[in-house]
């Protein structure tokens, strides 16, 4: 037997080797999927405002709205085959949120309401919610300083 | 119409993003929706995302760097209003909305639906 | 008694006879290429229970039950249950045959169970330890998923390299006497970290292992590929063949001719969106039990070395930054 190849090498070898990712269709995928999401968004945004609603009111109005859709849609089984075809264009919106949210609670219901979807609910949205809000505290420490200064 | 259009454009663009940090670097989706909240929370402070909201709309409020920008906007808002305290309320306070309805709906749908197999 | 070859290989005194075989698998595979030689597809994901998890202990214990009515032994005839899956405390198997009432020896080796509980088996039947033992294992998608990755409502992208859990399970009836294909010689394979870190590439990971374990298995024999009808891996799927194949030349051995792999064979990778191939327990062990089993019979194979391939990965060692020790363990069948 030959000198066994080491791992670096052995990585190079995968590397040049390993099938990339369809970057062009991923990309078009992402591109549409998103841009149809965000469309819906505005949608609900416009039919809020038309009702009379201030502009905050509508932003909250719209966010509900699609959390809602996104949670209803992975309820009935249907997103993940969205998020197959949009990857990012999925993900990336309020309601890919949403479905990280309700598919660990479906998934854990079975080890029980609190152990299960109590717990696991924030599973996979938990560090958005952690360093979302953290960073929201840090940039309003950061302005309330600013403010002090000038 | 042509809000429909910004919003179907900046939407679609923002995505391609978050896809090429995806299938460039290998960064999992997972970490991208952290990256894109946190982006969103900086590109508020320093009042950089607001324009792209004023211009695209829903195109820049639905994806999660919107969900950033609120809770910097909320932020800044409290801290004028309250002073020191809204540092700590302003964030969540904004984003109440967002977070309310995804464990709602959540946990609703989680009692009502269960898991399928991909086919 | 058996006796030790070169660094590795065991070559069995009382070779064990496979006297019968069976699997049963999911819905998707059911669909595959392989469909018609499996003994039933259960196309509901649940199989009639609650969880996951008591699914695939339902599919194992069935699968169980199969192979036993096919050999026309009776399970008080049974000395040993050697079986495992991929789940943490190898749920599926513990729960499969906690009604069993036969001493049961769990296994854990990752995708390369089917070939270890084979290697352990004909151990223990040539050793006079046992006379009737049954190999099994199990892999379950949803129950894979949920504790390697994803919950299944999660919407997420495969990268290109990565492989679909199979969901089925496949036993045999090893027996010091009877009728079938007989199991030579094991080489048990060693640890191999080449230090893949994708848990998305896992055919990469186990590659270099199933390239030592067939390296050392030929030198121990003073065989070539040659000597083989068959040369059939467990999962590496088409990305980690195609390593394996690259390291085996590296070593001076083209095999590419002589070698399968469970993980192509199961699936149509072009139509059933599988990437890579399938992988899992189920995989080979479904395979072999019984596709393998039946070119046996119809005479199509003499003699194929069965190498099941395992990415021993622990999710908490790959968070903490770790890479992928591989394991492959080498079978020697003749008809």
């Amino acid at each position: 037997m030959k000198k066994p190849i080491s791992k670096h090498e052995y990585q190079k070898m995968v590397d040049k080797k390993a099938p990339g990712s369809h970057i062009a269709r991923n990309i078009f995928a992402a591109f549409i999927t998103g841009g149809i999401i965000c469309s819906i968004g505005q949608v609900v945004l416009m039919i809020a405002e038309n009702f009379g609603a201030d502009k905050d009111t509508a932003a909250a109005v719209t966010s509900i709205t699609m959390i809602f859709l996104g949670a209803f849609l992975t309820g009935i089984n249907v997103y993940d085959e969205i998020a197959k075809f949009g990857g990012a264009g999925a993900s990336v919106p309020i309601t890919g949120f949403s479905n990280s949210i309700v598919s660990p609670a479906m998934e854990f219901k079975k080890e029980g309401y609190i152990m299960g979807v109590g717990a696991k609910m924030f599973l996979i949205a938990g560090p958005v919610l952690v360093y979302g809000i953290f960073a929201s505290v840090v940039a309003g420490l950061l302005y309330f300083i600013w403010k002090q200064v000038v | 119409m042509a809000d429909i259009l910004k919003a179907f454009l900046l939407g679609g663009i923002i995505c391609v993003i978050g896809q090429l940090l995806i299938d460039l670097t290998k960064i999992t989706p997972a970490r991208i929706m952290v990256v894109f909240v946190v982006l969103g929370v900086i590109l508020g402070l320093f009042g950089l995302y607001q324009p792209l909201v004023e211009w695209g709309s829903a195109g820049a409020s639905v994806p999660l760097t919107g969900f950033g920008n609120t809770l910097a906007k909320g932020v800044i808002k409290e801290i004028n209003e309250k002073g020191f305290l809204g540092v700590f309320t302003g964030g969540v306070k904004a984003a109440a909305a967002g977070i309310t309805a995804a464990v709602t709906f959540g946990y609703i749908m989680a009692i009502a639906s269960k898991p399928k197999v991909k086919k | 008694m058996a006796k030790r070859l070169g660094s590795q290989t065991v070559v069995f005194d009382k070779q064990p006879i496979i006297l019968s075989g069976a699997a049963i698998v999911g819905k998707k595979e059911g669909d595959g290429p392989l469909a018609r030689y499996f003994d039933d597809v259960v196309d509901d994901e649940y199989a009639g229970e609650k969880t996951f998890e008591a699914a695939e202990s339902r599919i194992l214990k069935d699968t169980f039950s199969k192979a036993l009515e096919k050999s026309g032994k009776a399970a008080a005839d049974i000395n040993v249950i050697l079986a495992g899956d991929l789940l943490n405390q190898s749920t599926a198997a513990s729960y499969a045959f906690r009604d069993a009432n036969t001493p049961f020896i769990g296994l854990f080796g990752a995708c390369s169970t089917m070939s270890e509980s084979l290697t352990i088996g004909s151990m223990l039947i040539d050793g006079g330890s046992a006379d009737y033992a049954v190999c099994a294992a199990s892999s379950h998608f949803c129950s894979a998923e949920r504790q390697f990755r994803f919950p299944l409502e999660y919407g997420s992208q495969r990268t290109p390299t990565a492989q679909w859990t199979v969901t089925g399970s496949g036993a045999v009836i090893l027996g010091k006497d009877g009728q079938g294909p007989r199991i030579v010689c094991a080489t048990p394979g060693k640890i191999i970290d080449q230090g893949i870190k994708d848990a998305n590439n896992m055919g990469a990971a186990m590659a270099p292992a199933a390239c030592d374990t067939i390296t050392s298995h030929l030198k121990d024999l003073g065989r070539s590929a040659d000597d083989y009808d068959l040369i059939l891996t467990g999962d590496l799927g088409s990305f980690g063949s195609s390593m394996l194949n690259d390291l085996m030349i590296k070593n001076g051995i083209d095999m590419k001719n002589k070698h399968k792999d469970c993980g192509t064979l199961i699936f149509d990778l072009e139509k059933q969106g599988v990437n890579c191939g399938g992988s899992g327990c189920g995989c080979s062990a479904a395979v072999f039990s019984t596709y393998i089993m039946n070119q046996f019979r119809q005479g199509a194979l003499k003699r194929i070395l069965f190498i099941a391939t395992g990415a021993l990965m622990s999710p908490t060692r790959s968070q903490q930054g770790e890479s992928i020790p591989g394991v492959a363990h080498a079978v020697c069948i003749e008809a």
